[in-house]
Parts: C-alpha cells; structure tokens; sequence
C-alpha cells in the first residue's frame, strides 16, 4: 500500500485529495495535513465581510468529511520536506507540527511515497508595517479577517447615519501584491452596501492598487468584444468606477500604513498620503516556509524553492526580458525538479515569472501585480496533479494529465452588490490565463472565450457556484461532476 | 453630484452607462438570456481548458 501525502485543504489540496481518494479507494492511503480544522470557501468571504453571510455560510468542520471518506486527516502544518529520507529513515518523509488542540506543539515525521505541496500562501502582512488586521488595515482573506472587517464596517456605517463622512480606501497593500480581483469585489460590494444602509453620499470612496491600469487584475487585463469595439478590461473598469463614483490610485506601492493613514510610493516616484477612516488592503503573498533537508541534513530549500517560498516544478525558469517571455515557460504537471514523486498544486508552484508587465520606480521599488492563482485554476491543477499521481501508481511511467495555466481558461464573477432581483456581478471569463502570442497573435487570448458584462445573471452564477462549490467540497452526492 | 467627473480628471473621460444600459442589467426577461450565454460560454470555456 502507498501513501499519498497532501499538505493543505485548500481549493488546490481538498480537490486533489478528494479525487486521490476517488480514484485510489482501499487500495493506497490517502494522507491530508492542514492546520486548518476548518474549509473555507474564500471566494466567499467578501460576503461575510460586509456581513451578508455567517462565517458558517463559508466554512465547514474537515474532519467528518475526511472521516466519512476514510481519508487519514491530521490538522498540523507542514515543517520540513525530507525527499531522500534521513539518516535513520531511508523513505522520504515530511516532518509536520501539530496545531490540534491538545496536541500542539507535537511533531511527527510522515514518509510518503507521493507528496503533494497545496500549502497555498502566506499572508506577508509584514512587508508592509502597519498592514492587516494586527496593524492598521482589514482584510478579507481569512473568514476570521472578514468578520473583523464586517464589525469595523458596520461601526462606520452608524457613523454615517449619524452624519459624520467616512473615507474607504480599498485596494493592495503592497507594491508585488495580487488578488486585486477580491479588492474590487469588496469595494464594490461594500459600495452597494452603504447604498442600502442609505448613507452612500456620506462615504468617499478611494482603491488603491498597484496595477499600471484599473483592469490589470495581476494578468496583464484582458481584451474584450464590447460594443462593436475591442477594448482593454481598462475601459470597462474604469466605466464602473466612474459609474459608482469611486476614484482610483493605480501604480502605488503602499510603504506603510498608519493609523489613518497610508503612505505611497508610485512608479513615478513621487511619494503620497492618503487617509481613511476603513481600509482594506490585501497583502502580498509568500510561500509558507517550507524548508528542504537532503539525506545528510544540510537544507536544500534554495534548490527546491525560489526566494518567495513557492516550489520548483516544470516551469521554465530561466530570467528573460518581458519581450521573451512565452506562454510554453508555464508549468503543465507540476512534479518538482529534482524529486518526481513531489508536486506542487494551486498557489504552492512558483511560477516561472509574471503575467503583467514587471515596472520600477525610480528608486527601484517594484510595482506590479504578481500573478493571481484563482479558485479555478488551483482546483484544475489539484485534480490534473491526483490523476497523474494515481495513474503512476497503478503503472504509468510518467505524469498523464496537464493543467498549464497557458493551456486553460477562468472563469472569474465578482460580485458588485446582492440581492436575488437587484444584485450584479461582473462576469469575466478569459482563455487561456496566460497570453499566448503565438496561438492568437493579436491579444493572446481567444477572444471568442474572453468575456467579460456586469449584470443581474452574474450575481446568480455567483450565488449558485458558492452553493455547489460548498456541495462539491462536503463531497456530497454527485460532487465529482461538478466541474472545476 | 459625482466628484469624480470633473475636466480632465481620471473620471472624465470613461464611458458610462446610458440609464438603458443600467436598466437592462437587472431587467429579468434579458437577464435570464443573459444567464443562459454566460453559462455556455464558461462550460465552452471549461471544455477547453481540461486536458
């Protein structure tokens, strides 16, 4: 009997967990380390951070779903990754701390015969001081941090009923953050928000973001057919914008966050002030901090993962110029360098350069979006990477399915504003992620797949995603036919 | 009043929607159509992208 071992739970790690144990049953044991106790569907989050849903409307308990599945589940965080074993185990081995209650603290060595690293991202709140819910921001990128934000919103909220003005600044906290997406669904969402409280006139509403253009959303924007004219994603954001009477900062590097107040650098060097009485900044994101140990003990981290903490896999990592980037640089099955029976799934892979155009301030700060990893994406390459891994168990010599990011499309509904009859969302759908400049010279997308309309359907495609995305991860009746 | 659209600042010089273009946003009978392309299109989308 093999074991497969995922380290995370996230979109990425509960998708290849689940099909791993679809396709392997009694036969291998299937191995989850998270140090969650807890799913959460993140897409959702916004919702609850503006106080339209209960952390319980986006979390479950893993445990009994892993136990129903016979699926081995240890709530502890990944430590060390021992891919050739040690000197008193000749299997390789992951070393995990526990983070379950009562038995914190305690460490195990687990060996694997496949390992999945689905360990998602660190939160670098760090990189910026005063950033995060321990500082002097909000986020939405935990249920935890969406509930904080909600209680500081409604707290504004009686403020404005009250009559006093309130500044909202919403945006990316860093100069190299992304998941600018979930930004503007919480802008906009708490835009509609304060229309049905009654007090939008009350509110000045500020994002902030370090994308060159409104529409970069960390993947260069997107060309789309609107109107009988192709136009950026610029165009149609900022016509939202403007419609909803938010103004925007772009090409800001966010150099700290005061209480009150942030402080900017843009890329034309010129540094700024921008103050706000609710701000909710996403941070950047690193790898969590995995280390590599060899045989002999000596840390191989720098051969196993790039500076940010995000694993080596088959990408093409050689630096090149913008110019010379190519779609055919993206890893396809994901199995690290080095050790083929380690991958790397969802926000764990680092990829192998940006999507949007790397920029510097004068005084050298970077100030681009990294590339986003979406729900999408993640949960296609979770399950190519089960496949492949499952596959080779029962004889395959080589990884079988692929999920390049240059090779699949996502589908991407942001939420501006709920309700059954009243709510919109934008719909966006892009293909492929990465542009591929030989596939479709012009734009680098199909554009015949690359949509975007804001509207009433997006908002029920939104709704009805979050309840079967919930239905799939339970692994409830018929989940492994709702697609990725 | 909207601030934003002031000459010359950012907010000037965006398209914006005419109260039609607002209105068919949430009018059910488009919007019900409009719920059937979305999803072709994105189950067109997903057809492609697994391999």
């Amino acid at each position: 009997m093999a074991k497969v071992v995922v380290l995370g739970a996230g979109v990425a790690g509960h998708t290849a967990v689940s099909f791993l144990k679809q396709r392997l049953g009694k036969k291998h044991e299937v191995i989850v380390v998270t140090p969650n106790s807890k799913y959460n569907w993140i897409p959702s989050n916004i919702w609850v951070g503006v106080g339209i849903m209960k952390p319980e409307d986006v979390t479950f308990e893993l445990a009994p779903v892993y136990k129903k599945k016979n699926i081995t589940y240890k709530q502890a965080r990944a430590v060390d990754i021992h891919p050739e074993g040690g000197a008193d185990e000749a299997n390789p081995y992951v070393t995990i701390e526990y983070t379950e209650e009562g038995r914190s603290g305690e460490t195990e060595n687990v060996a694997y015969d496949y390992l999945i690293n689905a360990t998602g991202p660190k939160l670098n709140f760090s990189a910026t001081p005063g950033l995060g819910p321990e500082g002097n921001s909000h986020s939405v990128c935990t249920w935890g941090h969406a509930v904080d934000a909600a209680v500081a919103l409604k707290v504004s909220i009686e403020k404005m009923k009250k009559g006093e003005r309130q500044k909202f600044l919403i945006g990316t906290g860093h100069g190299m953050a992304t998941c600018q997406g979930a930004a503007f669904e919480y802008l906009f969402n708490i835009e509609s928000e304060l229309r049905q409280h009654g007090v939008r006139d009350m509110a000045d509403m500020t994002w902030i973001s370090n994308e060159y253009e409104l529409g970069d959303f960390g993947m260069g924007g997107m060309h789309l057919k609107r109107g009988g004219y192709i136009t950026h994603s610029k165009v149609f954001t900022e016509s939202l914008f403007t419609e909803r009477g938010v103004r925007w900062i772009t090409r800001a590097h966010v150099i700290g966050v005061d209480p009150g107040k942030v402080c900017y650098e843009t890329l034309t060097g010129e540094d700024y002030e921008e103050e706000f009485d609710f701000a909710m900044l996403i941070p950047p994101f690193s790898g969590v901090g995995l280390k590599g140990i060899d045989k002999s003990g000596q840390e191989i981290t720098g051969d196993m993962f790039n500076p940010a903490g995000f694993m080596f896999v088959d990408g093409n990592y050689t630096a090149k110029p913008y110019e010379e980037w190519d779609a055919a640089d993206w890893p396809r099955n994901y199995q690290s360098k080095g050790y083929p029976n380690i991958f790397a799934a969802g926000i764990a892979f680092a990829p192998p350069h940006p999507i949007s155009k790397p920029m510097k301030s004068p005084a050298g700060t970077p100030i681009f979006p990294t590339p986003p990893r979406t729900g999408m994406p993640s949960a296609m390459i979770g399950k190519a990477v089960a496949m492949s891994i499952a596959d080779m168990l029962e004889g395959a010599k080589e990884t079988t399915h692929t999920a390049s990011m240059a090779e699949m499309g996502a589908a991407c509904v942001a939420s501006a504003g709920a309700g059954f009859f009243k709510g919109t969302a934008v719909s966006m759908t892009v293909f492929p992620i990465i542009p591929d400049y030989t596939r479709f010279p012009v734009y680098g997308r199909d554009m015949d797949y690359t949509t975007g309309e804001i509207g009433l359907a997006g908002h029920w495609i939104k709704y009805i995603l979050h309840r079967l995305f919930i239905w799939k991860a339970k692994l409830k009746f018929g989940w492994s036919l709702i697609p990725e | 009043m909207n601030k934003n659209r002031k000459p010359y600042d950012d907010g000037y010089f965006p398209p914006v929607p005419t109260g039609f273009t607002i209105f068919m946003r949430t009018f059910l009978p488009w919007q019900i159509y409009r719920f059937i392309v979305i999803n072709i299109k994105m189950l067109g989308m997903i057809r492609k992208s697994h391999h």
